[in-house]
C-alpha cells in the first residue's frame, strides 16, 4: 500500500467516523489537533480535580502527544514528531472524559489505557515516532492556547494537512501492536 | 614529553558543529542500515515506516531541521591523551559548545531540575565521561541521547551461573518491554561486566563505536551476532508496526568484574541514532 491511498480524514472528529475505523488503518488526518504532554496533562488534570473549566472545549478533539522544537524563523513549527504514549496513560481517563475522541502518540500503552479508550468509544492513533522534521512539513499552522510557561510543553493549535497516523486501537477493542507481533513473531521470548 | 596547548575557543566550536551536524544529518552508515532495511522489510506497515523515516532524514539534512524533536541530553566520552594540557575545565567548554548549539540550532530545551522540573534553558549539564589516555590529541565521541529509548534501558545484576543465556534473556526481555515505544528499529549498547555504572558505561561506549560494527573479540562478536538473530525475530519492526527489523545493530563491550557479580546494562538508542566524533 502506498500512504497518498490511505483514507483522508477531516478533524474534529464525530463518532460515526470513529466507528468507521479499524485497527491497522492508516489515516491521513487534515484539520485541527490541540497538543500535550507531560506537563500540560498534569495541569489539566489539576485544573479537573479542582472543578475548574479549560478555556475551550475538547469536545470531539484529538490530542497530540509532542513537544516541538522552536520553529526557525520563517517556519510554522520547528520538528514536531510523536512522544511516547504511556507517560500519558494515568491522564487518559480524566482528558477522555473532557470529550476528547482521539490522542495521537508512539507506541503500546497499559492495558488499563485500553480499556478506558473503549469505555469512552475514542481511539488511539500512532504515528512515526523519531519523524520529527517530516511531520513538522504536515503541519500548517500553529498558536500557543495555553501555558506558555511551559515552552515545547505547552498547548499549542496545530492545523495539520494529510498528516499520517495508524489507528493502533479501535472502537471494537482491536490492538494493532498486539496483532503485528503475534504476526511477525517467530517462536522466542 | 612536551605538552601541547589546546584552546578553549577551538574546543567550544568544535563541540558546537559536532552537536548541530548529529542532530541535523545522521552517520552514512546509520542510513545505510536503514535503506537496506526498508529494501528488505517484509511487513507492509513496518516498510512504511522506514519510509517515512527515510523522509525525515531526508528533510532533515536538506532544511536544517532537528531530526527527531527530542535533541535529547548530550553524552560525551571524552579521552584526553596525556601530553595535551588545558588551561580551562573542560566539561565547561563542553557546556559551552551545547549551550551555543541549542540557540543557533533551534534545539529544543530538553533538561530540566528532576524534582523541580525547572528547564536549565540551554540543554546544559552534558553528561562527561573522561578517561585519561595516551598520546597528544583530545578525543571526543557525541551520543545524543532521547529519552524513548532512554527510559527503556536497563541495568541489572545477574549472577554469575546465569552467564550468557542470562545476558540473552535479559536483553530480549528489554526490547520486548520497549515495544515501539523506544523507535525501533534500534541499535542496542551492551555492556558486560564491570559493577553498577561500570556496565551502563560500557553500553554507551559500545554505541558509540561505528553504527553496526562488530566486537574485536570474538566471543563478543558471536553473542553480538546471536542477540542481533534473536532480537529480530520478536516481530516488533519498525515503528512498532511488526516485522523482522527491530534492530539495526547489537555493540558490546565488557570488563572484568567481581567474582561474585554479572552486571549487565542494555542501553537502546532510537533508529536517530545521533551522534559522532572529533579529535583535537
Amino acid at each position: 500500500m502506498k500512504l497518498e491511498q490511505a483514507r483522508r480524514i477531516q478533524t474534529p472528529l464525530t463518532a460515526g467516523v470513529c466507528h468507521s475505523l479499524k485497527a491497522g488503518d492508516w489515516v491521513l488526518l487534515s484539520g485541527r489537533v490541540y497538543t500535550a504532554r507531560d506537563q500540560a496533562h498534569r495541569r489539566m488534570a489539576d485544573a479537573i480535580d479542582q472543578g475548574k473549566r479549560l478555556p475551550f472545549s475538547l469536545q470531539g478533539e484529538l490530542i497530540y502527544y509532542t513537544g516541538p522544537t522552536p520553529a526557525r524563523p520563517g517556519r510554522v513549527i520547528g520538528s514536531a514528531g510523536p512522544t511516547t504514549s504511556s507517560r500519558m496513560d494515568q491522564y487518559l481517563e480524566k482528558i477522555l472524559g473532557l470529550g476528547v475522541l482521539a490522542t495521537i502518540g508512539k507506541g503500546e500503552r497499559s492495558k488499563e489505557a485500553r480499556e478506558v479508550f473503549q469505555k469512552f468509544n475514542a481511539l488511539y492513533l500512532t504515528a512515526i515516532g523519531g519523524a520529527g522534521a517530516y511531520l513538522s512539513e504536515r503541519i500548517k499552522k500553529s498558536r500557543v492556547r495555553l501555558w506558555p510557561d511551559l515552552g515545547p510543553e505547552a498547548v499549542y493549535e496545530l492545523e495539520v494537512e494529510d498528516f499520517p497516523v495508524l489507528v493502533a486501537y479501535d472502537l471494537s477493542g482491536n490492538d494493532y501492536f498486539e496483532r503485528c507481533r503475534d504476526k511477525y513473531r517467530k517462536g522466542v521470548e | 614529553m612536551n605538552q601541547r596547548g589546546l584552546s578553549r575557543e577551538k574546543l567550544v566550536k568544535a563541540v558546537k558543529e559536532l552537536i548541530l551536524r548529529a542532530n541535523f544529518e545522521l552517520e552514512p552508515e546509520v542510513i545505510r542500515l536503514l535503506k537496506k532495511a526498508e529494501r528488505e522489510e517484509i511487513s507492509p506497515e513496518g516498510k512504511i515506516a522506514l519510509k517515512i523515516i527515510l523522509e525525515d532524514i531526508r528533510v532533515a539534512s536538506e532544511k536544517k531541521l532537528p531530526i527527531c524533536q527530542d535533541t535529547g541530553l548530550s553524552v560525551f566520552l571524552a579521552e584526553l591523551g596525556r601530553g595535551v594540557s588545558l588551561d580551562f575545565d573542560l566539561a565547561d567548554a563542553l557546556n559551552q559548545g551545547l549551550r551555543e548549539a541549542t540557540q543557533e540550532g533551534y534545539l529544543r530545551r530538553s533538561v530540566a531540575d528532576p524534582l523541580t522540573h525547572k528547564n536549565t534553558g540551554d540543554n546544559t549539564p552534558g553528561i562527561v565521561h573522561l578517561n585519561l589516555v595516551s598520546g597528544n590529541r583530545l578525543r571526543i565521541r557525541l551520543l545524543v541521547k532521547g529519552a524513548g529509548s532512554e527510559n527503556k534501558s536497563r541495568v541489572r545484576m545477574l549472577t554469575p551461573a546465569e552467564g550468557k543465556e542470562g545476558i540473552k534473556k535479559f536483553v530480549l526481555e528489554t526490547v520486548s518491554r520497549a515495544g515501539g515505544q523506544a523507535c525501533p528499529p534500534l541499535f542496542i549498547g551492551l555492556g558486560i561486566g564491570g559493577d553498577l555504572e561500570m556496565c551502563a558505561i560500557l553500553a554507551k561506549q559500545a554505541l558509540a563505536r561505528k553504527a553496526g560494527s562488530r566486537s574485536k573479540d570474538r566471543e563478543l562478536a558471536r553473542l553480538e551476532r546471536e542477540i542481533l538473530k534473536e532480537v529480530n525475530r520478536l516481530g516488533i519492526g519498525p515503528g512498532g508496526l511488526g516485522g523482522k527489523f527491530t534492530c539495526l545493530g547489537v555493540q558490546a563491550e565488557k570488563s572484568a568484574g567481581h567474582i561474585a557479580s554479572l552486571a549487565v546494562a542494555v542501553n537502546l538508542q532510537c533508529w536517530a541514532h545521533r551522534g559522532g566524533e572529533i579529535v583535537l
